[in-house]
């Protein structure tokens, strides 16, 4: 893995943003809670989260594995794992 | 001359809209190349053509919206060997080499053949490995339709010279034959010449050429309504369900995960598929489909999968071969397709070839789900959601990771024996993953 510069809480925000709106171009993050499940509120299903996983680790660099996955439910659990994981 | 007609895609398909030309005239053409889009109820899908040639004509505007069957373009044999194809050749015949070894044909190619006064020896097979299908069959009776046995003796004081079935086709499509302009060389006026002009007349009353798949959720909904009402009218479904401990198999993904890039993961669906798929392959009797009162088996596993389209509706296009891809192919090609469904276009041949489809709604929290058959196939898989759940093994209670799989099976075609042994043989497949 590559030195990674230390992702700011904004950077991640628009980071999971970003890919989210590559599998679901119009997602609507106005009316999405802060710990409302990505899985449910997108109706994402498995494929579209691997997806997501895919997006967000290129993106940022950060090496995302399966066990992860828990940690990237929601936006506030993902913003606290991408910054979490540049300390 | 071969005629390129408007597919049906699926049971549920009556109507396409051309959407875009990948070919124009004179372009030559090798059989499965992408010829054309075409818009449906549900997806802009790209078409594939069935045999080698050279365009002549595009008879079909974009935008034009046509019923399946009716001629898109007409292709002529490669310039090598054109022109003199021999009368006894009731169909266009292939140019360059074919399988030496003759295709053997099924019992349902060879009756639909029967049916339609087809010559197989002269079918060119677009099946796997050449094998001909029975839209080949259906294909060369359009083409034998097309191609009158010998001119019509000019009727007297006429100019021109018209073929018996041009001249019923112009009746029936309204076209005015004296308006068309004379083959040259003394030809008669072929049905070929009178679909160009009926088209031209549809073309002439067209606007804008769409490029697009536009959704359509009423045209899709009522696709939907139609294939599920026929299905529930026409199918006796029996329903069965097992629960099946998927811990072992899971241990053994997330091993298999642990130490690949996210791109190279497998999700815990890649695992069911290829255990349905390989259960199917191994007993036949669920795989195929009920047309005109007796069951067909498919001779490969093309698994359907159930797919939700974001802003409403569902397409369940075939995942080729599957109880032989490797898990990785399958997992990819998986992905390609959910992708390209919702996002993209599909093939012809992945909306028309499932033989046998599975729904995994599970992933959307659902613990059981009973489907409603896609005729004419015969049975559908499902999938519910997995959830750690007290379970006994070996007399002692342990928390498990458990999916409940159902079968929908068609009772025209197996009984609740047959159905109950194919999902026991998906669970003991499941029990090893490292076997998939």
């Amino acid at each position: 893995m590559t030195d990674q510069t230390t992702l700011s809480p904004d950077q991640a925000r628009a980071a999971i943003r970003d890919a989210i709106r590559k599998i679901i171009p119009d997602a609507d993050f106005d009316s999405l809670a802060e710990d409302a499940s990505f899985q449910s509120a997108l109706e994402l299903d498995s494929l579209d989260f691997l997806s997501f996983v895919e997006q967000l680790s290129a993106a940022t660099g950060i090496r995302i594995d399966e066990s992860d996955y828990p940690d990237l439910a929601s936006m506030a659990t993902s913003v606290a794992f991408l910054t979490r994981s540049n300390q | 001359m071969a005629t390129f007609t408007m597919p049906s895609l699926g049971a549920d398909m009556e109507e396409g809209t051309l959407l875009e030309w990948l070919v124009k005239p004179g372009d030559t053409v090798r059989k499965g190349d992408i010829v054309a889009v075409v818009d449906t109820a549900k997806a802009a899908v790209e078409v594939e053509t069935f045999v080698d040639g050279v365009v002549q004509e595009l008879l079909v505007a974009p935008g034009t919206t046509v019923p399946v069957g009716q001629a898109l373009a007409t292709f002529g044999e490669t310039a090598t060997t054109a022109a003199t194809t021999p009368t006894a050749a009731p169909v266009a015949a292939p140019t360059g080499p074919r399988p030496a070894p003759p295709p053997v044909h099924s019992p349902l190619v060879r009756r639909q053949a029967e049916r339609l006064g087809v010559d197989l020896t002269h079918v060119v097979g677009t099946g796997r490995a050449g094998v001909v299908t029975r839209r080949d069959v259906t294909r060369a009776a359009e083409a034998i339709a097309t191609r009158p046995a010998r001119p019509e003796p000019s009727a007297p004081g006429a100019r021109i010279r018209v073929a018996p079935y041009a001249r019923r086709l112009a009746e029936e499509l309204g076209v005015d034959l004296s308006a068309l302009a004379p083959p040259p060389g003394g030809e008669p006026i072929r049905a070929k010449d009178v679909r160009a002009a009926a088209a031209k007349t549809t073309v002439a009353g067209t606007t804008a050429a769409e490029t697009a798949h536009t959704p359509r959720p009423d045209a899709m909904r009522g696709v939907i309504a139609n294939l599920m009402a026929r299905s529930k009218r026409e199918v006796p479904h029996y329903y069965l369900a097992t629960t099946i401990d998927l811990t072992r198999a899971l241990d053994w993904l997330h091993e298999r995960n642990r130490d690949l890039p996210v791109s190279d993961r497998l999700v815990p669906a890649a695992l069911m598929l290829k255990a349905t798929a390989l259960a199917a392959q191994a007993r036949p009797a669920l795989n195929g489909f009920w047309i005109d009162g007796s069951f067909r088996p498919a001779d490969q596993v093309h698994l359907g999968i159930a797919i939700s389209l974001r802003g409403g509706g569902l397409v369940a296009p075939a995942l080729h071969d599957a109880a032989n891809l490797a898990l990785t192919d399958l997992m990819a090609q998986m992905r390609d397709l959910v992708t390209r469904a919702r996002g993209g276009r599909l093939r012809g041949s992945e909306i028309s070839d499932p033989t046998l489809t599975v729904t995994n709604l599970g992933e959307q929290g659902v613990e059981l789900v009973h489907g409603v058959i896609y005729p004419p196939q015969v049975a559908l898989v499902g999938f519910g959601r997995i959830v750690e759940r007290p379970w006994a093994v070996d007399g002692l209670i342990g928390v498990r990771s458990v999916t409940t799989a159902t079968l929908s099976g068609d009772h025209r075609a197996t009984d609740g024996f047959t159905g109950a042994r194919f999902l026991a043989d998906i669970e003991q497949r499941l029990q090893q993953p490292e076997e998939l």
